[in-house]
């Protein structure tokens, strides 16, 4: 039986309070509770605070640039789907930097899960603006404030009919650990997109104001997250009550690997050893005649 | 001897292409040699674009200047090529659309009517290539034979071209010029391959096994991915079209970290934007292929047409230092083996190769006899099978080794984690902020370039042993240098050539002593700058005597060749 012990990695170089460790022990307890072995788990971060992530706990890691998260985690996933693939990404990786890759993640709908460390400002280099930094933060690079607006990920992701759709707190951690149950075992792409509060750089949200405003969307029972326009609404919620759990799913979406010939039998990976026939490579150049 | 040409030329989508290759499939049946290029713009309709193709009785790498048969499908192609017509050349254009002056050269074939005639005037084509036939005194059987083969058993349509190809082939037998210098006759029915070189990279990337494609489209590297993207249900391929380039390295990337033979393919423009993923690749110590077709830049540039402009940005594209392999293939036929050996080299190396392309190379077609299968040997290098396990105890994905080949292990195999990371990283892989050990893993990295040199094959010579003038070529150029190495010694000048088509890890021995046998060396280069001889001066410390280049678009010619000998 797998174990947390089973997951433990070497030593952090996050800041104390930092939200990354309450998310770091939820990827643990969720892998754990799925009975996922290390070995059958690859994670797949970018560049950032959050990229770091996987060295911080024991399984597979392909550890990629800042931004390109996503696309190895696709290339991994189609070449061996067999492997639970999370790609692990921050809000300046993945909303800014590899921004392209999420709209095209969602479109593919491929099986990974792409847990976002959203704490609405940049770790790494120092405190500068994120693409979901509200407006107005101010920052030394944007002294009077962001004029941008935020971007909304759950809302895009929403929109763009992604068949998966959740928001967390690390302050609700055990909350956290379910959303990420819940978006590993969904077939398809599926977002956890995590609010995290950064005690370093970001004095505009942290632990209590997150904390004052997150409300659980299942709590009540009464919320359907297969209603497009009701997630819209809740997706939309952000000011005074921030709503967590699962915003949005649509499960009839076929997923990727499903769709493809090539690993209807076998992942790829498997079918490929021994190469391709000789007398068939010699027939096909009868095509060239 | 039998030396032919024949250019066909029109508007974009008026199917120049079509009679060129049904033609080029007609000769190579023939027993004969084909050799044949295209020529167009960026745009789907309108504008000049034009195909030509040369025949002979022996192997034909080059085009060489000179038409003996102009098939005009519009007024421009006449007034653009007319004064390229040898003697006794012919110009077939349909008199009926197209108003021009009356000329000794000009043949008027009504192709539409006759078209029509035939049931649709979309069987204009057929028309055209049986009129050129006719003209030659060329069987038509063979015509018939090749036009049933493409258009299969659509209704009536195969049936139909052949119709209006006969019509075609019979008015030119009747009203042609019966002095027509240039007629030939099949040679043998030998049943030789005609191959362009986009396909050949394509085929021998799927012969080494490759599994896994991701690209973005871009003029001259789409044909490959389009090639194999056809042959992906039968082959159990995946092909994807990434949103960008860097996607699409980057997929191919994790493609590979988690098992399979995986490539990209891309123009100059393209390869821009995965610089970072081949720095990417050269960290994780992940194999990749990444296919190189270059075109004019920068920029936009030219978008349609040829240049060998990106030589030094991929032996340098990425920041800091790893070890690569840069091929540089000159024909379709060494294109195939090429793909081979780049995956072998990915594979034992475990880092980017390249593969430059262009779109001289991408977009000919050349006859070639045959391609041998059971030359293509699949070697995965330090490939960790599962069973393995004796060699999976206490492993270290990036396990520090005397050749710097750490064993590869794959993400799912019980009992082990397989860690890599873009950061520095120690033996397992985690990230590392320690000055030594990041000495040590940089020396571990650059030591596979020991044997990776060792797999470099030497130069190809050709011509004059000690030659008075030495050629120097690298990539698409080998076939307009080695005509012209003939046409000079068949004038009694001693010449030779000197052919790179592995070019790093640089081979300096060999392309130091080449340089010391020849009294005088001169690149040929499709570029601006002369790039290869920058390359040998600093590899080798010898300047060469004199660069000929060519920038403009367009290959170079044997003539071209020639005359910048000086």
């Amino acid at each position: 039986m797998v174990t947390l012990k089973d997951y433990a990695g070497g030593p952090t170089a996050w800041c104390p309070g930092c939200g990354n460790f309450m998310l770091l022990r939820a990827v643990q307890e969720a892998l754990v509770g799925l009975g996922k072995e290390p070995h059958e788990v690859l994670l797949v971060s970018g560049i950032g605070q959050a990229g770091k992530l996987p060295h911080y706990l024991r399984c597979n890691t392909f550890n990629s640039l800042h931004g390109r998260t996503l696309p190895p985690a696709t290339g991994a996933k189609l070449a061996n789907h067999e492997l639970t693939v999370l790609a692990i990404a921050g809000d300046g990786d993945c909303y800014g930097e590899g921004g392209n890759h999420f709209i095209h993640a969602i479109r593919r709908n491929i099986d990974i899960t792409l847990i976002v460390h959203d704490n609405q400002v940049y770790g790494l280099t120092k405190g500068q603006a994120s693409p979901t930094s509200d407006t107005g933060f101010a920052t030394k690079i944007q002294p009077e404030g962001v004029i941008l607006a935020p971007f909304n990920p759950v809302l895009a992701a929403a929109a763009m009919d992604a068949s998966f759709v959740a928001r967390g707190f690390t302050g609700e951690k055990d909350h956290l650990v379910g959303l990420i149950q819940k978006a590993v075992r969904h077939k398809g792409f599926a977002l956890v997109d995590v609010l995290q509060p950064c005690p370093s750089f970001n004095k505009l949200n942290t632990f209590a104001w997150y904390k004052e405003r997150v409300y659980k969307l299942d709590e009540g029972g009464k919320y359907d997250p297969t209603d497009r326009v009701a997630a819209f609404q809740k997706a939309q919620e952000w000011d005074s009550k921030i709503p967590i759990g699962v915003i949005y799913t649509n499960p009839k979406r076929p997923t990727m690997e499903e769709q493809i010939h090539a690993i209807r039998e076998a992942p790829l990976v498997k079918s490929a050893a021994g190469g391709p026939d000789r007398s068939r490579l010699e027939r096909l150049l009868e095509e060239f005649i | 001897m039998l030396d032919l040409k024949i250019k066909i030329g029109g508007e974009a989508g008026q199917g120049m292409q079509t009679i060129s290759h049904t033609l080029a499939h007609v000769f190579t049946r023939g027993g004969l040699h084909v050799f044949s290029v295209q020529d167009y713009q960026s745009r789907i309709r309108g504008g000049h674009n034009f195909s030509e193709l040369r025949i002979r009785e022996s192997p034909v790498f080059s085009m060489t200047r000179g038409v003996n048969i102009l098939i005009a499908l519009n007024k421009e192609t006449i007034d653009l090529h007319k004064g390229e017509l040898y003697e006794g050349g012919v110009i077939i254009y349909d008199g009926e659309k197209i108003k021009v002056e009356a000329h000794q050269d000009l043949l008027s074939v009504p192709l539409d009517r006759l078209a029509q005639e035939g049931g649709n005037r979309l069987y204009g084509n057929s028309v055209a290539a049986g009129a050129a036939l006719g003209l030659l005194g060329y069987a038509f059987e063979p015509l018939a034979e090749v036009l049933r083969d493409v258009f299969g058993k659509k209704g009536t349509v195969a049936e139909d071209n052949v119709k209006a190809a006969r019509a075609g082939y019979d008015f030119t037998t009747r009203n042609g010029h019966s002095q027509f210098p240039w007629k030939f006759k099949p040679l043998d029915d030998r049943r030789r391959m005609l191959i362009a070189g986009s396909e050949a990279l394509a085929l021998g990337a799927l012969a080494a096994g490759c599994k896994f494609v991701s690209a973005y489209p871009m003029t001259p590297a789409t044909g490959i991915m389009t090639y194999l993207a056809g042959k992906a249900r039968e082959w159990d391929i995946i092909v994807e079209q990434a949103e960008d380039e860097i996607a699409a390295i980057t997929m191919a990337i994790g493609a590979s970290f988690a098992g399979v033979r995986a490539m990209t393919a891309t123009s100059g423009g393209g390869f821009c934007l995965m610089v970072e993923g081949l720095g990417l690749a050269g960290m994780t110590e992940t194999p990749i292929v990444v296919v190189e077709a270059q075109r004019p830049g920068p920029a936009i540039g030219l978008p349609t047409r040829t240049e060998q402009s990106d030589l030094e940005f991929v032996l340098h594209a990425s920041h800091g230092e790893f070890p690569r392999a840069v091929l540089a293939p000159g024909t379709s036929e060494e294109a195939f083996y090429t793909m081979a050996k780049a995956f072998n080299l990915a594979e034992k190396y475990q880092t980017p190769v390249i593969v430059m392309s262009d779109q001289h190379l991408a977009d000919s077609y050349w006859t070639i006899d045959t391609l041998d299968m059971s030359r293509i040997i699949i070697d995965r290098g330090q490939l960790i099978r599962p069973e393995e396990t004796e060699k999976l105890v206490g492993y270290k994905r990036h396990a520090i080794t005397h050749s710097g080949i750490s064993p590869r292990a794959l993400p799912g195999y019980p009992g082990i984690t397989v860690v890599t990371d873009s950061d520095e990283h120690d033996e397992e892989g985690h990230l590392t902020e320690d000055t030594g050990l990041r000495t040590r893993m940089m020396l571990k990295r650059m030591r596979k370039e020991i044997g990776l040199a060792q797999e470099i094959s030497p130069p190809k010579f050709y011509g004059a042993v000690n030659p008075e003038v030495l050629l120097i070529g690298w990539g698409s150029t080998y076939g307009a240098i080695r005509e012209a190495v003939d046409l000079l010694q068949s004038q009694g000048q001693k010449v030779g050539m000197m052919h790179l088509s592995e070019i790093w890890p640089f081979p300096s021995g060999a392309v130091a002593t080449a340089l010391e046998s020849a009294r005088a060396c001169f690149v040929v280069e499709n570029n601006a700058t002369g790039q290869l001889a920058r390359l040998i001066r600093r590899e080798t410390g010898k300047a060469v005597t004199g660069k000929i280049l060519k920038f403009d678009g367009l290959p170079f010619s044997p003539e071209y060749v020639m005359e910048g000998i000086k």
